[in-house]
């Protein structure tokens, strides 16, 4: 088998920007595709292609990249662009709430590779085997609507994913057939990768205290189980 | 390039109804048994909850996050070295090789790149921490379909390698070694001739158990034909690693989208794959991925240069702005990280992609229609490991 | 001897007291020699480590320690349990245990009953098990027993009759039911005239050898016919829900009648507690013969347990279609072929 590195051709001459050509030539495809749905996009050459869309678009995308071939599917996540209220380092969470010393002044919202402009960013990579490249895609959610369509008809592995992403960002993704959490309790309140929603200490946010056994989802009545 | 066999095909047919199946219906015939988070053959807290239908399986839900730790959230609050010791964590049995897309992520952001020798020995210890997981897989999986044996010999000789890491690293279990830049340490003296003799050993021990439990009739009878994924399932899951080398796709990051900082284009070694995406052909590949492992090994002890173990990085790591992917070809299946960094001593978001996660993913799909013990058959094949999953 | 035992007539109620004192004493014996010598030590030494050494010396004394710890835990039963049934259910599997050692010879006259139809009543008996274990899957209450009960009720049924089948070839070669004329058949009978060392049947019913133990790996429950016990799946099955006494029952049951299993096959195939330059009428055979029984029911019991150790275990259609597909027609088999050479030859 042959080895399958990314296929670009760099320019020799360290002087003149590198132009990843086939990269390029993923980027033109996607674009021809969807028109006007790509709102931004970076390569860094040789490495990595990001593409953003928009809302309407992001099933489209998935659809675009699988019938390009790209077929492993590899992550999806979102990115809280919103800098942390609380300050970066370890203890300054705890002394905010503990001690009530004043927040910082916020920082102004800068979004990275391929622009942005809500806090909220939905992120998602696949891949492509045979051509040994990958593709992030980027995608805006607005504030007061934090929705978009699944991609569980497109990429089955998307279920798990896009359970996590609500539980941990607060999304909900249309036609995703089965929203439940997939990590935390069922009666958890709050959306914990959100910027805003701090990191304590035990200190601070007290244990819960003996809880009863959460029912299995969906079954009212127990029987008895054997466990 | 893939080679679908007939169960593939004919497994394929049933995928439509797949994802109806997941959403709990709440039938009320058939008997719901609780594979509760304390069970011998789950590997950690994993819960599934099978509705069965006599012996036969209708849906199989697990249900993880007994184990969640808040890996991602963490991250956000921890500099870069502190951050290395916690993702030791996250696939406890093979613990360097969790360190290193992540060191190489932060070095790619960085533009620094370690010295020869620190390559070198970053992907030899890889390879040891790829034996050292998949050996444990190689007895359990004998253990939980019965045959216990395989998994006293399996731990007795995991220990050559165990020892080989914790001389170079001072940890069995949790190395934290990497560093950005290059590695914590240089290698004791004597390492390279024990770890020889150490990787003689392991080569041994996969003769060994070829003969004891992968040549056995009954073992093949419990594993052959049981829990096929076709190729195309596979990939629109996401799973990685052996899983989908064992489904006929020719895949392996170490060969074909290796990320700078490894080398494994230094050493002649082949990637296994198999056609038939059962239970057995997992087994089969990983069994050969170790002995193959045990090779790349012994070729790079004898190829090691010599130089600095450490590039020059500041002493306060300061990642410059950016974002980086960065995944590799661990023991469970492909784990990656997505920093996104905004120049500051922490980094600003972490995404990790772990590998088992995208592999239990699938086993509401697998497990349609199969047995109680073909399921401890799947899942045991399919092969995770709960910090994996549950991060 | 035999002279000064004949005058030794016990009125009936002595004599009944004896036998069961002797049983009694004996069952719990043999389970714990026989757990201690291969669950512990030969399992542990196949595996690549030691076993226990802390309870006495060598550790030989861990039965007893475990016995011990058995004893003194709280006896609880599950929320739900049918309480009778639950606590019956060891003592059914337990008595089916005591009354096989009823039959067995440790010498002519060292015998609780010399029935003559020794064969069938040990058969008869080893099936009574089965209801002990359906009684305990079903009354613990639990998913999990009622799968292992209803497991090991489909399994242990299914390999009654390769059992049966597989020892009939040695009745029409000795003759004769009893366990005691079986052994003098062996004893006396020669190999084409040469009487060196008897005829142990096992010379022409290997096959018949094999199925019994096969039959026995699975009538035990042992790997690799354990799906009623699958430690890995259903966590001990029928007896998940039993702690402390009752358990203890149920493991010196199982380890009992491998012991009286493994005294079978030696009786019928081996030549049971008899050794061939001996005759049978000696007197030796009150020392002798218990010894010579215990030394070949522990070869039987290596390899019933080297198996066990070895083999991953099947899965429970894979079990049955082995039974009914591959051992009773082998059985079937030996039998048309045993009877037509027992006739011709």
């Amino acid at each position: 088998m042959s080895q399958l590195s990314s296929a670009d051709t760099e320019t020799p001459e360290a002087t003149a920007p590198e132009i990843d050509e086939a990269r390029e030539a993923v980027l033109a495809d996607i674009t021809a595709r969807l028109g006007d749905g790509v709102v931004g996009s970076h390569i860094r050459p040789g490495d990595d292609l990001w593409i953003r869309v928009d809302r309407a678009n992001w099933v489209a995308a998935a659809e675009a990249a699988k019938a390009m071939g790209y077929r492993f599917f590899d992550f999806l996540s979102a990115i809280d662009w919103l800098p942390s209220p609380f300050g970066r380092d370890m203890d300054s969470q705890e002394d905010r709430i503990v001690s009530g010393t004043p927040a910082k002044e916020p920082e102004a919202m800068v979004q990275g590779y391929a622009g942005g402009e809500t806090r909220f960013q939905l992120l998602a990579r696949v891949y492509s085997i045979s051509a040994g490249m990958g593709i992030t895609f980027k995608c805006d959610l607005p504030d007061d609507d934090l929705t978009a369509a699944t991609w569980t008809n497109v990429y089955a592995g998307a279920n798990w994913h896009e359970r996590e992403a609500r539980e941990m960002f607060g999304f909900s993704f249309d036609g995703h057939p089965n929203m439940i959490n997939l990590y935390l309790p069922a009666d958890f309140v709050g959306h914990p990768l959100r910027k805003d929603f701090p990191l304590l200490a035990r200190r601070v946010r007290p244990w819960p205290g003996i809880v009863d056994v959460e029912p299995m989802p969906g079954v009212a009545d127990e029987e008895g189980e054997g466990e | 390039m893939t080679a679908i066999s007939d169960p593939q095909s004919v497994a394929a047919l049933a995928a439509d109804a797949v994802d109806n199946r997941v959403n709990l219906d709440f039938e009320t015939e058939g008997m719901t048994l609780n594979m509760g988070p304390q069970h011998p053959a789950t590997h950690g807290t994993l819960r599934i909850i099978a509705r069965l239908d006599g012996e036969q399986v209708i849906s199989a839900e697990p249900m993880c996050g007994y184990m969640h730790r808040g890996y991602e959230k963490l991250t956000e609050v921890r500099t870069y070295p502190q951050i290395n010791a916690l993702i030791n964590r996250i696939d406890w049995l093979g613990s360097f090789a969790n360190e290193v897309p992540f060191i190489l992520a932060a070095e790619k952001l960085m533009g620094v790149e370690a010295p020869p020798r620190a390559q070198w020995i970053r992907t030899i210890l890889f390879e040891m921490s790829r034996i050292a997981n998949i050996s444990l897989f190689l007895g359990d999986f004998g253990l939980q379909l019965g045959g216990m044996t395989a998994g006293f010999y399996a731990f007795r000789d995991r220990e050559w390698v165990l020892n080989q890491i914790e001389s170079a690293t001072g940890g069995r279990f949790h190395p934290n070694f990497d560093r950005i830049g290059g590695l914590k340490d240089d290698l004791p003296k004597g390492w390279i001739e024990s770890s020889h003799i150490a990787m003689d050993k392991l080569l041994a021990f996969c003769d060994e158990l070829e003969d004891l439990l992968v040549g056995n009739e009954i073992f093949q009878g419990r594993t052959r034909g049981i829990g096929v994924i076709p190729a195309d399932i596979a990939l629109s899951y996401g799973l990685s690693g052996a899983n989908l080398r064992a489904s006929g796709v020719d895949w392996d990051l170490r060969r074909d989208n290796c990320p700078p900082g490894l080398v494994y284009d230094k050493a002649d070694w082949k990637v296994w794959t198999h056609p038939d995406g059962d239970c057995f052909a997992r087994t089969w590949v990983r069994l050969q991925e170790t002995r193959e492992a045990a090779k790349i090994v012994k070729q790079l002890l004898d190829t090691i240069p010599s130089g600095p173990v450490m590039a020059k990085v500041p002493r306060i790591i300061k990642v410059p702005e950016g974002e980086a992917y960065v995944a590799t070809e661990n023991p469970l299946g492909e784990m990656g990280y997505y920093v996104v960094s905004k120049g500051d001593l922490v980094p600003f978001r972490v995404k990790i992609r772990s590998a088992s996660f995208n592999n239990i993913s699938i086993v509401p799909w697998v497990a349609r229609g199969a047995y109680v013990p073909d399921l401890i058959s799947i899942l045991g094949s399919l092969y995770f490991i709960l910090g994996d999953i549950d991060r | 001897m035999t002279l000064l035992l004949a005058s030794f007539a016990p009125p009936y109620w002595l004599s009944t007291l004896i036998k069961v004192l002797v049983i009694s004493a004996v069952v719990p014996t043999t389970a714990l020699i026989l757990g201690m010598v291969f669950l512990f030590k030969i399992m542990s030494w196949m595996q690549s480590r030691l076993g226990p050494q802390e309870a006495g010396p060598r550790g030989t004394l861990q039965l007893l320690a475990d016995g011990v710890k058995f004893l003194q835990k709280e006896d609880i039963a599950p929320n739900g349990a049918d309480l009778w049934v639950f606590k019956v259910a060891p003592l059914v599997v337990l008595m089916s245990t005591l009354l096989l050692y009823v039959a067995l010879p440790a010498s002519m006259h060292l015998v609780v009953a010399d029935l003559d139809v020794g064969v069938f009543f040990v058969l008869a008996i080893s099936s009574l098990s089965v209801i002990g274990v359906l009684m305990a899957g079903w009354a613990s209450a639990s998913k999990y027993s009622l799968m292992g009960a209803l497991r090991a009720a489909g399994q242990l049924i299914a390999y009654e009759l390769p059992m049966v089948l597989a020892v009939i070839g040695v009745v029409i070669q000795a003759g004769t039911m009893s366990l005691n004329g079986i052994v003098l058949a062996q004893n006396n009978g020669s190999i084409f005239g040469w009487g060196g060392i008897g005829f142990p049947y096992i010379l022409t019913q290997f096959v018949g050898f094999f199925i019994f133990i096969a039959a026995v790996q699975a009538e035990l429950t042992q790997p690799p016919f354990d799906m009623p016990v699958a430690e890995s799946e259903i966590v001990s099955g029928y007896q998940v829900e039993y702690t402390g006494f009752r358990f203890l029952i149920f493991f010196l049951a199982e380890f009992a009648t491998a012991f009286a299993f493994a005294a079978i096959a030696a009786v019928l195939f081996l030549g049971g507690w008899a050794v061939p330059w001996l005759p049978t009428s000696s007197d030796w055979y009150y020392v002798l013969g218990p010894i010579v029984l215990f030394a070949k029911v522990m070869m039987v019991a290596f390899i019933i347990f080297w198996v066990r150790f070895t083999y991953p275990r099947f899965r429970e259609d894979q079990l049955q279609s082995l039974a009914w597909k591959v051992l009773i027609p082998l059985a079937l088999v030996n039998i048309v072929v045993t009877a037509v050479l027992k006739v011709v030859l």
